[in-house]
């Protein structure tokens, strides 16, 4: 199943021309600078913005063509605002029956389960205008859950957010990426946040999508905005393989294990199997022609260059490849003219710090 | 004290100001929505009309009621002059300003996030209307339903145009307190007077209470 998207709007000096076929599976960020149309993509999707003009559908229903428009209400989508908009005249448990009774008997997540993803059993009796910012927004993502959406639409649910109420929501919506498996559509102009919830994404600037498939890959092609921010990442999915009980380490693998396909982290409390995400910043790569013998650094992965592109007047952007998984190292003109880095080029990733994101 | 004559001048206002105020909610609150979310161009107009009343002398509205509603009049034998259908139709206009304009103003400090949030909710317009916006705009419901109906209940010129002064038809307390001035009657003058002084004051009262205890606490 898939989520096609075809959308123009002309308001002002604003243009929005997209077009994507997403599928409808996991997480896919809409990410992109304030300005670039995120958020009137994402009301486009739900028939909030009448004035765009074009196509969307979901799977074999058709939600808006030329000659069709489905209104808000009848689109089977949950949708979490920024700024949360639960009903200010009732409790949260008036607001999670608003969205319960007017679902029908569509199958879905049932009410208890829902308010236990959410952590909001205690909250259930209190009046909305007295929650904090982070239990607001589990409210109403736990609103959106109970309308038994197959498409969940989440509009900067952490922007307003402090740090905080973040590290409340984030183990929440990886609950519900983890055991609800509807697809999400997630608005947000933070990596780290993309980088932690995303499986796609989707690279918006000034209205036009620039670049659209696998999170991993669009985070570190040279081209797009990610790698060539200050925060440029990449992101690795691996298995823990094995603990170090004497040194407190994990040992995690990725693009099948092997030599040179295993990263060391602090800590032995993951289970063996489990499957994890890692971030990786270019910052913390450096690259060495022979494997360091005497280093403090733990983690060196053999990898080849895959593209080189300038980053500032003193840097330069390197775009590795360990197999098939990409990583990124931030390296000095200096550097590369040290090493003779050139594409295709077999070399040394050592990583300073490793984190696991998810 | 009060004679039968003023007793039914009584009966016949607060039943004029309860059909009047019911009416008005009816036609009212539609027109309030309309006006609070449309962006039509000519809407100015409709609202320098809704509020004609408030500026108007009450006789300008009678004459044009009575020649409107009157014998020669487009009704013509079924004149409504000096009957109780016209003494209503006269109030509703010229109360419509005191129920529409709070209620406008109720409508138009909706939040339009909620109205949203209600359709991705799978609320239809109507159902959102009336699980979501009236219960926000509970309080200009109220101060709708008490200004339209203590309005009414003062109501003068236009009754004295259109009304008539038919006891037990269409006298209501305002003309009957004129009346008894006229005849040098000032002991029940007074009881009436004091009577609708002290009802307003109350019904006033009790608005700007409730409205202060059901204040909604925004986004």
């Amino acid at each position: 199943m898939s989520l096609e998207i075809r959308q123009q709007l002309a308001r002002g000096g604003f243009q929005l021309q997209v077009e994507a076929c997403l599928p409808a599976r996991g997480v896919t960020a809409i990410f992109g600078p304030s300005g670039c149309g995120k958020t009137t993509l994402l009301r486009a999707i739900a028939g909030l913005e009448p004035q765009v003009r074009g196509r969307v559908s979901l799977g074999d229903e058709t939600w808006q063509d030329e000659d069709h428009f489905l209104p808000p209400h009848r689109r089977p989508l949950g949708y979490v605002f920024q700024h949360a908009a639960l009903f200010p005249h009732l409790s949260v448990r008036g607001n999670l029956d608003f969205a319960y009774r007017r679902r029908g008997r569509e199958p879905g997540p049932g009410f208890d389960e829902v308010v236990e993803l959410a952590g909001i059993g205690h909250l259930l009796a209190r009046a909305t205008p007295n929650l904090s910012g982070g239990e607001r927004q589990r409210v109403a993502l736990a609103r959106a859950l109970l309308t038994a959406p197959r498409l969940l639409l989440l509009d900067e649910p952490l922007a307003a957010l402090d740090r905080r109420a973040k590290a409340e929501l984030m183990p929440c919506l990886e609950r519900l990426h983890e055991r609800l498996s509807i697809p999400v559509l997630y608005v947000s102009h933070a990596i780290d946040e993309v980088a932690r919830l995303a499986d796609q994404l989707l690279l918006l600037a000034a209205g036009r999508v620039e670049a659209c498939g696998p999170l991993a890959e669009m985070l570190t092609r040279l081209d797009l905005a990610p790698a060539g921010s200050e925060e440029a990442l990449a992101v690795i999915e691996a298995t823990v393989s094995g603990i170090d009980a004497d040194y407190h380490l994990t040992r995690l693998a990725f693009a099948g294990g092997g030599e040179g396909r295993e990263l060391w982290l602090p800590g032995d409390s993951l289970p063996l199997g489990r499957r994890v995400r890692l971030a990786v910043h270019a910052r913390d790569v450096s690259l060495a022609l022979q494997p360091p013998r005497q280093s403090s650094i733990l983690n060196v992965i053999p990898v080849q260059v895959d593209a080189l592109s300038s980053s500032g007047p003193a840097q330069v952007m390197v775009r590795l490849r360990a197999d098939e998984v990409p990583l990124l190292a931030r390296v000095t003109r200096k550097s590369q003219a040290a090493l003779g880095l050139h594409v295709g080029q077999a070399l040394f990733a050592q990583v300073k710090s490793v984190s696991l994101v998810e | 004290m009060l004679t039968d004559a003023d007793l039914s001048a009584l009966l016949i206002t607060l039943k004029l100001a309860t059909l009047t105020t019911l009416i008005l909610l009816l036609i009212g609150t539609p027109l309030a929505w309309w006006l609070a979310r449309s962006q039509w161009r000519g809407k100015p107009v409709i609202e320098a009309v809704v509020a004609l009343p408030l500026v108007l002398p009450t006789t300008v509205l009678g004459f044009y009621l009575l020649i409107l509603l009157g014998a020669n009049g487009p009704l013509g034998e079924h004149s409504l002059a000096f009957t109780f259908s016209g003494l209503v139709i006269g109030s509703v206009f010229y109360s419509l300003p005191f129920v529409v304009q709070p209620l406008q103003g109720a409508f138009a400090a909706v939040n339009r996030d909620y109205l949203e949030a209600a359709a991705t909710l799978r609320a239809s317009p109507r159902d959102t209307f009336f699980s979501v916006v009236v219960p926000l705009a509970r309080p200009g419901f109220l101060t709708a339903m008490v200004l339209g109906f203590a309005h009414t209940v003062g109501e003068f010129g236009v009754v004295l145009m259109i009304g008539g002064n038919i006891p037990g038809q269409t006298q209501v307390l305002s003309i009957a307190i004129y009346e008894h001035v006229e005849n040098l009657e000032y002991a029940q003058a007074h009881w009436i007077s004091g009577g609708l002084l002290l009802l307003s004051f109350s019904l006033l009262l009790a608005v700007y209470g409730l409205n202060r205890r059901f204040k909604v606490v925004g986004p």
